[in-house]
């Protein structure tokens, strides 16, 4: 906690000892105490560096980093081994030559990384920005690095903020300034900062000389959105520092023209640096299994080297004196046990030295091509995916369950006014409501060519396919489909919240009729009624009840600054005669019509009459007159049914923190009700009938998700009144507005519009609707004035700010009226049906865990086709643990006589909805099993009404539980804690900021994309790189097993047939191109296929490319392999004249052979690039070996090459041995494909075979698999709705039991 | 259906609606390039495996390799050879008083002759093999024992070998050749009489020269330079401990054929592969101009100074003689494992085409069951 102790200076206080303290004290740099200098140095600059290197730490420092992987230092101790002249194998060089180049090839991708990290940083600190420089009395040009703390910076319009620092002036009158936050959590909106309260030079440029006052703020840290402190001025006063007084780094200053700060943080310790974490590491899935096999080779080689090593013992003991042994004092047993470790040198290889490097390097290839893919990019944003974790491409393969967020997610997050309520009465928006309508189809026909289709069973069918199968490829089209409009280049973020489905708003007619009436000049006072009131205030709530800030594109980023000389609609007179009439006793609907009464008196009464509220049955009657009388003006003034008033107005841009606040002013607008301009202390708001107003703003309480709800308080521009406006979520403004026990009077009146408000809540949210309400009160000035004390004191408190003023807040929002509701829809985005349905016939489970309502939710979820018709509802809202238990154990036997194939498939009918608070139980240790069980055998699950840590908790628990891959979709700061606590967390970038986006390892800016990421790339990254780990175990094994097959014939001594280079450089260079293009290129199904058969990805589910028993079988291959490669040489050199390097010769080059070819039977695809990787490795292998053996006269021994193969290259023999060998080797692998793809193909390859037809056999084929698949789904159904039938009838649970 | 074949959907696109790429900078569009690399769409040969694609290719190796193996074998079959063991092992072999009594450094030669009789006359050149079996000269320390600079006529080598070839690198002073390989070289001295039948001995000449590696001869292996005189070049250096002669007399008969550059210690120094090997020890010359084969058939003597132990670790010695063809030594397996191949697949072949009737068809009528 931030102290307050009081720092004396000259006591107690040495820089350090200040350093140490949890704060950071900060002057003007300009100061000429010696001792304040020497602190603001003690500070970092501006300079930053994100480079892990200098240039001569590189070396030493990347070592170290290497040296703590585990399996370098194996080979670390491998080469070191080899220097001990007992056991070594090799001549000493030759066996640092792996780990050497394995640290080389990772070094050289660490420089590259750190070289990019450089030249970005070099970019950033050399941005100018203007300094205040005491030589030359005033502002020039500097440099970002020479940027320190204490320094004056000015900063203009569109400029870059170099570091945190203190607003200090602002050429603003108000002392406020905007900023623009994108740089740093993506947000476009602007937001407001303030400049240091009570600054003497308040207004006036500040003159930093004159600048004597004291900061006192918190060290550096990470919180973006805290910030806390004080200024001493030199009279010994403080003013809190907050939030809102300071500027953050990287953010951007907008609509302000000059701003003045002291920088505070500076460099790395700025906020927008400490929030800077790089990316992420994961270990995936495969990586893990990769382990264990690893593992599994040491085993193996282990048992090799010790057979070597008692074999080499026997064989001494049972050998007399022989002239070819050296003379030795060791003992037999003491040689085998050296032997041992010179074994272990020899066969190192098969531990696979390099797969850790090319697993790497494949994976940032891998990422390269998804980051590349045309299909996620969105042309609308301009972005393309994101890739921030480097290593689990391959986890997206093998993923079992999706948890998935709702609004942004599943939906576009872009909120529009659908329909509302007030005061009691429903406004249905009928034309509203068919202009969506109309607007979806309208998007659907613009690419109707695409996959697109609204009825998803047949979306998938082949007739939609065809078309694009040959003609227009996928990729083409599916750009188009979320254009709302051309993105245009000049204001291409200014276009988020304004697409004219949000803007263009169709009024309902009735409520029009009723608004009019305001402005009607036949509008008479008798029809006025309590009900009006409730509608301007209504509107006038969604008009000013938010954070919108005002702004028109001609001037991109300029605040309309209000001008309350505004032309009115009526004249002064009417303004004065208004408040003339302020004292008027209280509007009461029982006295006489005052004819007379200009409409704007009216206004003020209707508004004054704030809690005076007569029958209600009575003015239905007036109502209905006011109806008739208004019919005739409704014509002329309704017609253009845009927004109406001045010309420009049209061209208003709003921009909203969330998107349910611009919907709402943009609704608001439709009914004339504008909000023209916002400053720091008033808003200019148009009126139907009344022409511009400015309001007084006195405060705003901002939205919080403990209160959830927001509210302003202005002073009302008619009444002059104190009037709190509040929006919010239906529950808690619903229990708000309930009236204090005095007023039975109004009770009545207020409990029916409440009893009618919940039934239409209940409505929408059926409809799928998101609601708020909406609420005012009006204060009494002494009430006020009570508040208002207390208040000041919360904000001007130093300590506890935040407690403070939210239970300021809530002492301010009770005993409120409730005006009515509102519901949003939130269109869901293009092809979520289609993705999830792709999703679900992948095997893959979609959770839908969102905050909203169950209603909602359910809805959202029928209409994304999670839930279908045919389903059973599982609905559990439980109150208690016990009914929860209840639930779970009627529920869980019944359901166990679906076999359990079935349920784990996915293919019963049931879908579990659970609601916050029973999760909450089902969460618990002893219930979780329970629940997970019940879960499991249900097609989906929704849970509604969760928290972000239930949410998480929900992932956790069936990541840990049933052992799955999981990956979270989500795209606002609820969902972060899910998204980090999946496998694979994945980020929608969209409406709601970065922060779920800078979590996450994928970032997409569409649910859609999630269809082709899995099913295609994440199908395709699985696959390959399996198959690539797979080949290279395999590969080393087959290679070592010659050498170790040679030790029986060489008396388990540890001689190799091979020149100990060739030995080396055969696993690190001739055949270690080849697996890496495989691992990056190969292509077992095309991306079509793979699309439209989403079944195929089952296959990575399963992990079927990677199973232990491929990983056996590939061992045995292995072992078979290298025994042909082995003996056919033997034999056929058996006896001969033969030397050790002639014999190797030809099993070298037969093993190479082998290994490539085995290449080409594994892989799927052949491209140019993958013949001359294949053809260039096999030429660099014999060239090697001939020119070596040319060139090589002393050099490597004892093998010495010199002239071998170039002897053997010349002799018919060495290739007829090579061919036989070859052929030999692969035959069984080859005949095993070919009879397993003949006799029982894997899906896999059927969709592979279905890509060589040409399109027509192609899409036939497609169609009767689709049709298959179909009939086999609907099988499994039929057999568990007999189940059902007799076990549970619809099952819904009461609340509470 | 030919499986492998040129996906004709998946050629390079570039889309004529792919816009704003190569717009220059006006904005920054981050739209990747359409290309088809980029987009994963390489044209590609997609070698699906199956009954019906490979059946060709088991036929083909089975026609290729049987006649292949054919002609192996015929030609293996072609080649003459006779081998005899002369360790001298049992008690009624000619060498076996020789071989029991024996020391390195025996300065009394022992000499043995043992009869044998050719069956069949041996045309062109005769190459005439030393064979050693359980001789393991592949033993990695063995390997090791070797100094190739030295034995390159380096001379700073000549006077202090590699420490390799400890414990045989100096005796008092440095060894010439070092190591264990030269240490050990073989040192029977064999010579080949054909008995007349008449009775008579005649020596047939054996042609010491052109046996070793042209290369090894001529670039791996030199004499220390400087002069001609090996005996001033090799002062300072002893012989190896169990040599008789140092090594620049080890030919006696050809002064080009001593020091490091002696063709029967060049031989020898090439390591061989397996314990069981053989080593060319001369070339009998086919006669010019006469029609008599180089060896006929008859009796002959061969004439052995017997001086290498072998008996301590159950060594065994024997002479070969061979002839060659283009394909080296007798060797009748490579013509068997290829026949054998050939037919395997052939058969396989078969196999593999009733199965493709069986199964292939159902996939081609695209009946496709999950």
């Amino acid at each position: 906690m931030y102290s307050l102790e009081r720092p004396v200076r000259g006591q107690s206080s040495s820089p350090k000892d200040r350093l140490g303290r949890k704060r950071r004290t900060v002057v003007s740099s300009l100061t000429e105490d010696e001792e304040l200098t020497e602190i603001l140095k003690s500070y970092s600059s501006n300079k930053v560096t994100t480079t892990k290197y200098s240039f001569l730490s590189f070396i030493p420092k990347n070592l170290f980093e290497q040296l703590h992987r585990v399996a370098n230092i194996y080979f670390i101790f491998l080469a070191a081994l080899n220097f001990v002249p007992v056991v070594n194998a090799f001549q000493p060089e030759i066996s640092i030559i792996p780990i050497l180049l394995v640290l080389t090839v990772t070094a050289v991708k660490d420089l590259w990384e750190d070289y990019r990290r450089h030249k970005s940083d070099k970019f950033i600190n050399g941005l100018f920005c203007e300094i205040y420089s005491r030589k030359q009395q005033t502002y020039v040009d500097q440099r970002w690095q020479d940027v320190h703390v204490g320094d004056f910076v000015r900063l203009s319009c569109n400029e870059i903020i170099p570091a945190d620092m203190l607003l200090l002036y602002s050429s603003d009158p108000h002392g406020v300034c905007y900023i623009e936050t994108a740089n740093l959590d993506g947000e476009t909106n602007l937001k407001q900062r303030q400049v240091v309260r009570d600054l003497p030079q308040q207004g006036s440029e500040l003159t930093p000389e004159n600048f004597h006052s004291r900061i006192e703020c918190e060290s550096p840290n990470n919180d973006l959105s805290r910030f806390r402190g004080y200024m001493e001025y030199p009279s010994k006063a403080r003013v809190g520092l907050h939030n809102d007084n300071l500027l953050l780094r990287s953010c951007t200053i907008r609509n302000t023209e000059t701003v003045i700060g002291i920088v505070v943080y500076a460099g790395h310790e700025t906020k927008a640096m400490k929030n800077n974490s790089g990316p992420r590491y994961k270990r995936s899935k495969l990586e893990r299994r990769l382990n264990v096999d690893v593992l599994w080779s040491v085993v193996l080689l282990v048992i090799m080297c010790l057979t070597a090593a008692i074999g080499h013992g026997l064989w001494l003991r049972n050998l007399k004196e022989a002239s070819f042994l050296i003379p030795d004092t060791t003992s037999p047993a003491l040689s085998g046990f050296y032997l041992f470790w010179t074994m272990i040198i020899v066969l190192q290889v098969l531990i696979p030295i390099s797969l850790y490097v090319s697993i790497e390097i494949v994976k940032l290839c891998q990422i390269f091509f998804i980051q590349n893919d045309v299909d996620f990019y969105n042309e609308y944003m301009d972005s393309r995916i994101q890739c921030r974790a480097l290593n689990i491409t391959e986890d997206l393969g093998q993923i079992q369950y999706v948890f998935s967020d709702k609004t942004g997610t599943l939906t576009e997050n872009k909120m529009v006014f659908r329909r509302c309520t007030i005061a009691g009465v429903e406004y249905p928006h009928e034309e509203n409501a068919r202009r969506l309508e109309v607007y979806e189809e309208d998007e659907a026909m613009g690419c109707s060519h695409t996959l697109k289709s609204r009825a998803s069973a047949k979306s998938l069918s082949c007739k939609s396919l065809s078309c694009n199968r040959s003609s227009v490829s996928l990729h083409t089209l599916t750009g188009h489909s979320e254009g709302e409009e051309p993105p245009s280049p000049t204001l291409p973020q200014q276009s988020a919240f304004s697409s004219p489905l949000e803007k263009d708003i169709v009024p309902d007619p009735f409520l029009v009729q009723k608004l009019n009436s305001l402005s009607s000049p036949l509008f008479l006072l008798k029809d006025a009624s309590m009900e009006l009131t409730y509608i301007v205030d209504f509107f006038m709530a969604l008009a000013i009840c938010n954070t919108v800030v005002v702004s028109s594109p001609n001037q991109p980023r300029h605040v309309q600054v209000p001008e309350v000389s505004c032309t009115p609609l009526k004249s002064l007179e009417d303004i004065k005669m208004l408040f003339q009439r302020f004292g008027l006793p209280r509007f009461s609907t029982l006295s006489p019509p005052h004819t007379t009464e200009s409409p704007r008196s009216f206004t003020r009464r209707l508004f004054s009459r704030g809690k005076a509220h007569g029958s209600w049955k009575g003015e239905e009657n007036k109502m209905l007159h006011l109806t008739l009388g208004a019919c005739s003006g409704l014509g002329n003034s309704n017609g253009a049914q845009g927004p109406p008033g001045e010309p420009g107005a049209d061209e208003l841009i709003y921009e909203a923190e969330s998107p349910d606040e611009a919907a709402l002013v943009h609704a608001a607008r439709a009914y004339r009700c504008t909000l023209q301009g916002r400053s720091l202390e008033s808003l200019l708001v148009e009126l139907p009938g009344m022409g511009s107003l400015a309001v007084r703003l006195l405060h705003i309480l901002p939205f919080d998700s403990t209160r959830k709800r927001m509210s302003v308080v202005v002073r009302h521009p008619l009444t002059n009144q104190v009037v709190v406006y509040t929006k919010g979520a239906d529950s808690v403004i619903m229990d708000l507005a309930e009236s204090p026990k005095g007023a039975e009077q109004s009770d009545g009146r207020q409990g029916h519009i409440r009893e009618q408000t919940q039934k239409h809540l209940d409505n929408y949210a059926r409809e799928g609707l998101r609601t708020l309400c909406v609420a005012k009160k009006v204060q009494t000035s002494t009430e006020y004035e009570i508040w208002l004390k207390r208040h000041a004191f919360a904000e001007t408190s130093i300590e506890n700010r935040e407690e403070l003023l939210l239970e300021s807040a809530q002492r301010l929002e009770t005993n409120l009226t409730l005006l009515g509701a509102t519901g949003i829809v939130d269109r869901l985005q293009e092809e979520v049906p289609e993705t999830i349905e792709a999703l679900q016939r992948a095997g893959v489970k979609v959770w839908v865990l969102t905050g909203d309502k169950q209603e909602t939710a359910i809805n959202i979820a029928c209409a994304c086709k999670l839930l279908r018709s045919t389903d059973q509802l599982l609905t559990a809202n439980c109150g208690s643990k016990v009914s929860v238990i209840l639930l779970f154990k009627i529920i869980c036997p019944s359901s166990k006589c679906v076999p359990r194939g079935e349920a784990a498939e996915g293919t019963s009918g049931f879908t579990l909805v659970v609601d916050g608070r029973t999760l909450d139980f089902a969460l618990q240790e002893d219930l979780k099993g329970d629940f997970l069980e019940l879960s499991r055998r249900c097609r989906a699950v929704v849970c509604c009404r969760s928290t972000p840590l239930q949410k998480s908790h929900v992932v956790k628990l069936v990541r840990d539980q049933l052992r799955v891959m999981t990956l979270a979709i989500g795209d606002g700061a609820n969902d972060v804690s899910m998204i980090q606590v999946a496998d694979v967390g994945i980020g929608i970038s969209g409406q709601e900021g970065m922060q779920a986006v800078m979590s996450s390892d994928f970032a997409i800016s569409r649910f859609k994309h999630l269809r082709k990421l899995l099913l295609v790339h994440g199908h395709w990254c699985y696959t390959r790189l399996a198959n690539m780990i797979l080949y290279f175990f395999y590969k080393n094994v087959m290679y070592v097993n010659l050498l170790f097959w040679y030790q029986f014939f060489c008396g388990f001594s540890g001689s190799v047939m091979t020149n100990s280079w060739v030995l080396i450089f055969f696993n690190l260079l001739f055949t270690s191109a080849p697996p890496l293009l495989y691992g990056i290129l190969d292509k077992d199904v095309s991306a079509d296929t793979l699309i439209k058969l989403p079944e195929l990805y089952k296959s990575g589910q399963n992990s079927k490319a990677y199973l232990p028993s491929t990983f056996w079988l590939t061992m045995l291959d292995a072992l078979y392999q290298s025994l042909v490669c082995f003996f056919i040489p033997y034999f056929a050199n058996a006896g001969s004249d033969a030397d050790m390097l002639t014999f190797g010769s030809p099993i070298n080059a037969s093993a190479l052979l082998t290994i490539l070819l085995h290449q080409v039977i594994e892989s799927c695809t052949l491209t140019w690039l993958h013949v001359l990787v294949l053809v260039g490795s096999a030429l660099f292998y014999f060239s090697f070996t001939l020119v070596f053996s040319v060139v090589c006269v002393t050099c490597s021994p004892p093998t010495n090459p010199l002239g071998v193969d170039k002897l053997q290259m010349s002799q018919p023999l060495f290739y007829g041995v090579c061919a036989l060998t070859t052929v030999l080797a692969l035959l069984p692998r080859f005949l095993f494909h070919a009879l397993r793809n003949s006799i029982s193909p894997s899906d896999t390859l059927k969709a592979a075979l279905m890509d060589q037809l040409n399109p027509e056999n192609y899409c036939r084929r497609m169609q009767r698999w689709n049709q298959t698949q179909a009939q086999s789904k609907a099988r499994g159904l039929v057999i568990n709705v007999e189940d059902l039938d007799f076990k549970i009838p619809d099952f819904i649970l009461p609340k509470e039991l | 259906m030919m499986a492998p074949s040129y996906n004709a959907k998946e050629e390079d696109g570039h889309q004529p609606g792919a816009t704003g790429h190569g717009g220059a900078g006006t904005m920054t569009n981050k739209k990747p390039d359409n290309t088809a690399f980029k987009q994963q769409r390489l044209p590609a040969w997609q070698p699906i495996l199956t009954a019906g694609t490979v059946l060709p290719a088991f036929f083909v190796i089975g026609l290729i390799f049987i006649p292949i193996g054919v002609g192996l074998f015929v030609t293996s079959n072609n080649i003459k050879e006779f081998e005899i063991d002369y360790t001298g092992v049992d008690m009624s072999s000619p060498c076996y008083n020789c071989s029991q009594s024996y020391s390195w450094n025996n300065t009394q030669s022992c000499t043995c002759s043992v009869h044998f009789s050719l069956d069949q006359p041996f045309e062109s050149n005769v190459f005439m093999y030393y064979g050693l079996s359980n001789f393991y000269q592949n033993h990695r320390r063995y390997v090791k024992s070797r100094d190739d600079s030295q034995l390159n006529g380096d001379k700073t080598s000549l006077q202090s070998p590699s420490k390799e070839c400890e414990p045989y690198r100096s005796s008092d002073k440095p060894i010439a050749p070092c190591g264990a390989i030269a240490n050990s070289l073989f040192n029977d001295t064999l010579e080949l009489y054909y008995i007349d039948p008449n009775g008579s001995r005649t020596a047939i000449p054996l042609v010491k020269k052109g046996i070793a590696w042209w290369t090894d001869k001529h670039v791996k292996f030199r004499n220390p330079s400087g002069n001609n005189n090996l005996t001033v070049v090799f002062q300072g250096t002893s012989k190896p401990v169990n040599w008789r002669k140092p090594v620049f007399e080890l030919d006696p008969l050809d002064s080009d054929n001593n020091g490091f550059i002696n063709e029967d210690f060049i031989v020898w120094m090439r390591t061989a592969a397996l314990p069981t090997f053989r080593k060319l020890y001369c070339i009998i010359q086919k006669k010019p101009n006469n029609m008599t084969p180089t060896l006929p058939r008859g009796e002959y003597i061969l004439e052995v100074t017997y001086n290498y132990p072998v008996r301590s670790f159950d060594g065994r010695k024997r002479m070969i003689l061979s002839t060659i063809s283009w394909m080296g030594g007798k060797n009748p397996f490579l013509g068997i494992a290829y026949i054998t191949v050939g037919s395997v697949c052939f058969c396989l072949g078969l196999v593999l085409l009733s199965i493709h009737y069986r199964y292939g068809k159902r996939n081609n009528s695209a009946e496709i069951s999950s």
